[in-house]
């Protein structure tokens, strides 16, 4: 078992004919994820790797029943391409591209209100089930099957402990990047969520960063909620005020967002707190008393 | 992006916001005949940098006329002013903005933000204007009123009729002060900021509402679509290193430590600096030269770190996903051979084609300490650099 994708769920690529979208979309069909369609403007008719490309995200999900849809189309035009997968309604619209523009993001999240759509991201890695589906940029190769749920606002920082983990001997039932922007889809409380009711999810991991809040509110639901065991990491505790961290939502803004409140918050909901990014993976044993 | 006082005034004036006749001095000489322009009689002298707190540091001041106009505009230009958000070397003062005085009646605050919970834009008004905002929202938080925006309707005037009635502006002014909440949200919606204050928003005695400071930034995601504000920006401001990161497409930021940190992806490059210090060290930056980055790409960024003088020790950690540690170490070897490094080397990878990249690495001659784990390669560099 699983959350959100699955041996079954059928992709769609928008922005297939770009290098990051060719580059990804082999990659993806190389992991076992079946990528039925791709979709550019203007393509319409033609192919990549055997995947037959359509010129809208209707045609595409008519033609080939597409359930979920990845986009990595440059930022100035993706926001525009979340809305035409909601419009199609495609059940998950995974949005890897980064640097889509806040204001674009404020008013696709106006638009998915009340929509069958979910999204994910922008700015992320996307989720991967390991050893069924594989939509994102994540290497696949680290992962394993198993039970431990993964979510995470990181990329990098999300294959580091996934990579603990697997070495640790503890498989993953799904890992979800949730993204580093300030205004994005899924959230660690939606995700968390779909964990706790998955009868394939034994435990879950948490990677948060400095910067908002959306990680003391997910504690608050986990700390009455949550049946299941939990290890956690809060990455910026030496990140400055004021500054950007990469991440277009990785700030700490009037001393609100600080990685001391957000670790006080996850230790305070029962969750395994690792002081060390190192030790990721063996919090997670601790927490399951291995 | 940030921008200057002067600046964001002159946005939202075209957004129907009134603000104060000024005029931008570079000279004691301007100074003076700015004041002069202005009528002659009081004016306040402004610093013009890209941090708050001037007031308290001495980078405002009221003069009574154009001589002593001239004479604190000469106390201020070409000096550093030092306030609680430059640290303690301070910002060079390169210009003043001279502004008529005004007799004020009543200080408000009035803000545009994103609410991240709710993923709108929200409006902060509240009655202690001129003061620090974080502290009025912990000490008085009754004092701060919001209204979340709907981006489809933008905001409503009735939303502006409940704030103002809360905190009771008269009502020959209300309309006046509805059309300075509505231009200050339309020019942060159309602008693409990413903050928009007015603090102190003033009603004066002679029945006007304007906007007696300003400060905006702006989203650099959405820079593409506004050239005219991307002309705004000033390099002088800005951290030289951070600033030549830039131009690399590299996401840099100056810190205080002496360790220089290279990693793919912004998560990563933060735990890297968090366990750097867990064991003792200090990081001298955060580096995130992103996930497809190439050769020169990494040369640019070991130029960049090694760039600083205060750097006694790399530490370098990949972990490749798109980005491959071959490519990445043959960029390390070229780099190292190119600026001949002096200081320890630790290079920690994993990932895609991580074997050949440690090839690449042992058989580049160069001393480079390599790390199988992140917390050997914190405990390594630290230790390398003492």
């Amino acid at each position: 078992m699983s959350i959100l994708v699955n041996k079954s769920t059928r992709v769609l690529t928008q922005g297939i004919t770009g290098a990051t979208g060719q580059f990804h979309t082999k990659a993806c069909k190389e992991y076992g994820t079946q990528m039925v369609a791709g979709v550019t403007p203007g393509k319409g008719g033609t192919a990549y790797e055997g995947i037959p490309i359509f010129d809208t995200v209707d045609q595409a999900v008519r033609q080939t029943g597409a359930n979920a849809t990845v986009i990595y189309v440059p930022p100035p035009f993706a926001a525009d391409a979340i809305l035409e997968a909601a419009d199609a309604n495609i059940p998950l619209i995974i949005c890897i591209t980064e640097g889509v523009p806040v204001r674009d993001m404020v008013k696709v999240k106006r638009y998915l209100t009340g929509r069958s759509s979910q999204l994910l991201g922008p700015n992320c890695p996307g989720t991967i089930t390991p050893g069924e589906c594989k939509i994102g940029i994540m290497p696949g190769h680290i992962h394993r099957q198993g039970t431990i749920g993964v979510v995470s606002r990181s990329g990098t920082l999300t294959y580091e402990a996934v990579d603990q983990l697997t070495r640790l001997g503890l498989g993953q039932s799904t890992c979800v990047g949730i993204g580093g922007d300030p205004v994005h889809g899924f959230d660690f409380l939606d995700v968390l969520k779909l964990f706790n009711d998955d009868p394939g999810t034994e435990a879950v991991v948490m990677i948060g960063e400095i910067g908002g809040s959306s990680e003391e509110e997910a504690a608050a639901w986990i700390k009455t909620n949550m049946k299941k065991p939990m290890a956690g990491f809060i990455a910026g505790q030496t990140a400055p005020s004021g500054k950007r961290m990469g991440h277009a939502g990785a700030i700490i803004s009037g001393g609100k967002g600080t990685a001391s409140e957000k670790v006080a918050a996850m230790k305070q909901a029962g969750i395994r707190m690792a002081a060390s990014p190192a030790d990721i993976g063996r919090s997670m044993q601790e927490a399951l008393g291995k | 992006m940030n921008i200057h006082e002067f600046q964001a005034k002159d946005i939202l004036k075209r957004f129907g916001v009134v603000v104060p006749r000024s005029i931008v001095a570079t000279t004691p000489e301007e100074a003076k005949k700015a004041a002069q322009e202005l009528g002659g009689g009081v004016c306040v002298v402004k610093a013009q940098i890209h941090a708050g707190g001037r007031g308290k540091g001495g980078g405002v001041k009221v003069v009574k006329n154009p001589d002593e106009a001239a004479a604190r505009a000469g106390d201020m230009l070409g000096k550093n002013l030092v306030t609680h958000q430059t640290g303690p070397e301070g910002r060079k003062v390169r210009r003043v903005l001279v502004e008529q005085g005004l007799d004020i009646a009543r200080e408000l605050y009035l803000a545009m933000v994103l609410d991240r919970a709710q993923s709108r834009v929200t409006v902060i008004c509240s009655s202690e204007g001129g003061v620090e905002i974080e502290k009025v929202a912990e000490e008085q938080p009754d004092k701060i009123l919001k209204e979340t925006i709907d981006p489809v309707i933008g905001l409503a005037p009735f939303q502006c009729r409940r704030i103002a009635i809360k905190l009771g502006i008269p009502a020959a002014l209300t309309g006046k002060f509805i059309a300075a909440m509505q231009g200050l949200y339309r020019a942060f919606d159309e602008c693409d900021a990413a903050l928009a204050e007015i603090n102190p928003l003033i009603l004066t005695k002679d029945g006007q509402v304007m906007a007696l400071d300003a400060k905006m930034n702006f989203d650099s995601n959405a820079l593409f679509r506004h050239k005219d504000i991307l002309a705004l920006r000033d390099t002088d401001e800005e951290d030289p290193r951070e600033l030549e990161a830039s131009k690399f497409d590299l996401s840099y930021i100056s810190l205080d430590g002496n360790i220089a940190c290279m990693v793919n992806g912004a998560g990563l490059a933060m735990a890297t600096m968090d366990i750097v210090k867990l064991y003792g060290g200090e990081p001298a930056n955060f580096l995130d030269v992103g996930g497809g980055a190439d050769k020169a790409k990494v040369a640019n960024a070991f130029r960049i770190l090694l760039a600083d003088e205060r750097v006694k020790g790399v530490l370098i950690n990949i972990f490749g996903g798109i980005m491959r540690c071959d490519v990445l170490a043959q960029g390390v070897v070229d780099a190292a051979r190119e600026l001949s490094i002096k200081v320890p080397l630790v290079v920690r990878m994993q990932g895609t084609n991580v074997a050949e990249g440690r090839k690449i690495l042992a058989d580049s001659g160069l001393t480079i300490i390599s790390a199988e784990t992140m917390a050997e390669a914190a405990e390594r560099i630290v230790k390398a650099i003492r």
